[in-house]
């Protein structure tokens, strides 16, 4: 499989974009998804009659407020494109399962430089109440709120955030293996630290392990710091064909493999092993498609929406053994920037902000490309395993530098 | 602690025929499940098909109420209105089948004495609504556990 002429291997990186981000912005969300936009065609240096196709991530949605800044058909609008592909949803393999699509449609032919983007306004749309939980469908005035859907099932007992089911796989997790909550609270220092350099980042202070454990328990074993920070922005990626990708304004970044599975059930509190990521399988997808192997990983990008999360995805994507996530985290050293595995070097959702995933494929992009700055990894990474999701909607992928 | 036995939160499911026998089993003291007619297989949350043979006969069979506890979560953060947290959610497995779980609250219990693998069994919480009573399924310590507080 590996030396295939897979869809991914006809794709690369050319262009990324991000717009201000900020824990509360109080801008016109479509405002900040065309900066984010326009600033990846232009770093690609395409313009926009080149743009031919468009993917997002959930597409347009009302409801959570905040969890979705513009749609497709938004963005197509705004910008008068003319494209030959697009597409959005939100079940999908993770958020960057849009990223996937739009290899799959340039490694089609359909298209040849697909615009990807993923928008936010949590902050700005939770306001000073905090974090929101999932609200149901239906509320009379006054009245119960009548749950459907996922809801159904968590909503009246009080489970209403994805904090409380991560939660749940956490305890059994450190139940199961031992895990400890100073080996977890790693994942949120070593974000922390990353964000001390990163100049866009939301929460740039520094932070030690008494602040963590200081911190007030959200939901055991998660604490304040195990959660990520809603704010404002938006994040964009042209993802183009191989052969256009040369001539270009930046040394294009090549999608190595990629991964989609989901071969358990797609549910937060039915799958079959409460300690195991379905992004496993996405993985094993992933590694089934390069002669690549977990140790040629040079730098790992894994989505921290909850700090639990990221351990889950050191395991699933076999950079460490099946529990022992922990062990491979303590103390930070393996995971910092001048460490074996730097991760999450911009500084992750924790304390960067809650892109919602793309801020990691971003970040590898930077690294690969050295436009890393003060938090740029001193060795020369080549490959970059980047993962986004969790729960039961997962997916990863494979970048790498050169041709 | 507060008692979600007796007060919940401001949210009810959407009752409907697919659904009513898990929501309403509780009328009768019963935790209710689809169950296949045809290979013995239970299923949760409902759906038409058996999972295992994708057989539609499909009906609804009452279970012990016996299980033990998957995994669990010390609820602080005040998500919705209603019972003042802490509070605990798990996830409980039945005794019947491996793998038939539910989202569920722990209740008369000590929540620092909530263990994983720990006994409990079902207790209901009935919750009125004029659009269709509804009974909680939560879950107690089972009997002979220390941790029961009555």
């Amino acid at each position: 499989m590996s030396t295939e002429d897979t869809a991914e291997r006809r794709c690369a990186i050319t262009g990324i974009g991000q717009s201000d981000v900020g824990r509360r912005l109080h801008r016109d969300p479509l405002v900040l998804t065309l900066d984010a936009c326009l600033a990846a065609v232009d770093d690609a240096g395409l313009g926009l009659q080149d743009i031919d196709g468009v993917s997002t991530y959930p597409g347009a949605m009302m409801q959570p407020r905040g969890f979705n800044g513009a749609g497709a058909y938004d963005v197509i609008d705004a910008l008068r494109l003319e494209v030959d592909w697009y597409d959005s949803g939100v079940e999908t393999s993770g958020q960057l399962g849009s990223v996937m699509k739009a290899c799959m449609a340039v490694g089609a032919g359909m298209a040849n430089h697909v615009l990807c983007f993923r928008s936010v306004w949590e902050g700005s749309a939770q306001g000073g109440g905090g974090r929101a939980s999932l609200m149901a469908a239906n509320q009379a005035p006054g009245g119960p709120i009548y749950a459907g859907g996922i809801s159904e099932w968590t909503l009246p007992f009080g489970s209403a955030s994805a904090a409380c089911w991560i939660a749940m796989y956490a305890q059994a997790h450190m139940d199961r293996y031992g895990t400890t909550t100073e080996q977890l609270a790693q994942i949120a220092l070593n974000a922390r630290r990353n964000a001390e350099v990163n100049p866009q980042a939301v929460y740039r202070d520094p932070l030690t392990m008494d602040d963590y454990l200081a911190a007030r328990i959200i939901t055991t074993p998660l604490r304040l710091f195990d959660c990520d920070v809603p704010c404002d922005g938006a994040t964009a990626f042209i993802v183009s064909r191989r052969d256009r990708a040369g001539d270009l304004r930046k040394p294009p970044v090549f999608f190595e493999a990629m991964g989609a599975a989901l071969h358990d059930r797609p549910s937060w509190d039915q799958l079959r092993d409460l300690t195991r990521t379905v992004g496993a399988d996405a993985a094993a997808q992933m590694w089934s498609r390069t002669a690549l192997t977990p140790a040629d990983v040079d730098i790992a990008e894994l989505y921290d929406g909850f700090s639990f999360l990221t351990l889950l995805w050191l395991e699933g994507l076999g950079l460490c053994p099946v529990g022992e996530s922990g062990a491979f985290v303590e103390g930070g050293g393996r995971i910092a920037r001048d460490g074996e595995l730097p991760l999450n070097t911009q500084g992750g959702q924790l304390s960067a902000g809650r892109l919602h995933g793309y801020g990691f494929l971003h970040e590898a992009v930077v690294q690969l490309r050295g436009e890393g700055g003060d938090r740029q990894v001193p060795t020369r990474p080549e490959v970059a395993a980047v993962a986004a999701g969790g729960g039961n909607t997962c997916g990863c992928m494979l970048l790498r530098t050169g041709g | 602690m507060s008692s979600l036995i007796d007060a919940g939160f401001p949210v009810l499911p959407e009752l409907t025929d697919r659904n009513r026998h898990f929501w309403q089993g509780g009328r009768d003291g019963k935790l209710v499940f689809l169950r296949c007619q045809d290979c013995g297989y239970y299923l949760h949350p409902p759906s038409p098909l058996c999972p295992r043979d994708r057989s539609a006969h499909l009906a609804p069979e009452a279970v012990s109420g016996r299980g033990t506890l998957a995994s669990y979560t010390v609820n602080h953060q005040r998500w919705l209105p209603g019972p003042e947290p802490p509070y605990v959610i798990g996830l409980v497995e039945l005794v019947e089948q491996a793998g038939l779980r539910l989202t569920t609250n722990l209740v008369n219990c000590d929540p620092d004495s909530v263990r994983i693998g720990m006994e409990v069994r079902v207790v209901f919480a009935h919750r009125a609504d004029p659009g269709g009573d509804i009974w909680l399924p939560l879950f107690e310590p089972a009997d002979g556990s220390p941790e029961r507080l009555s």
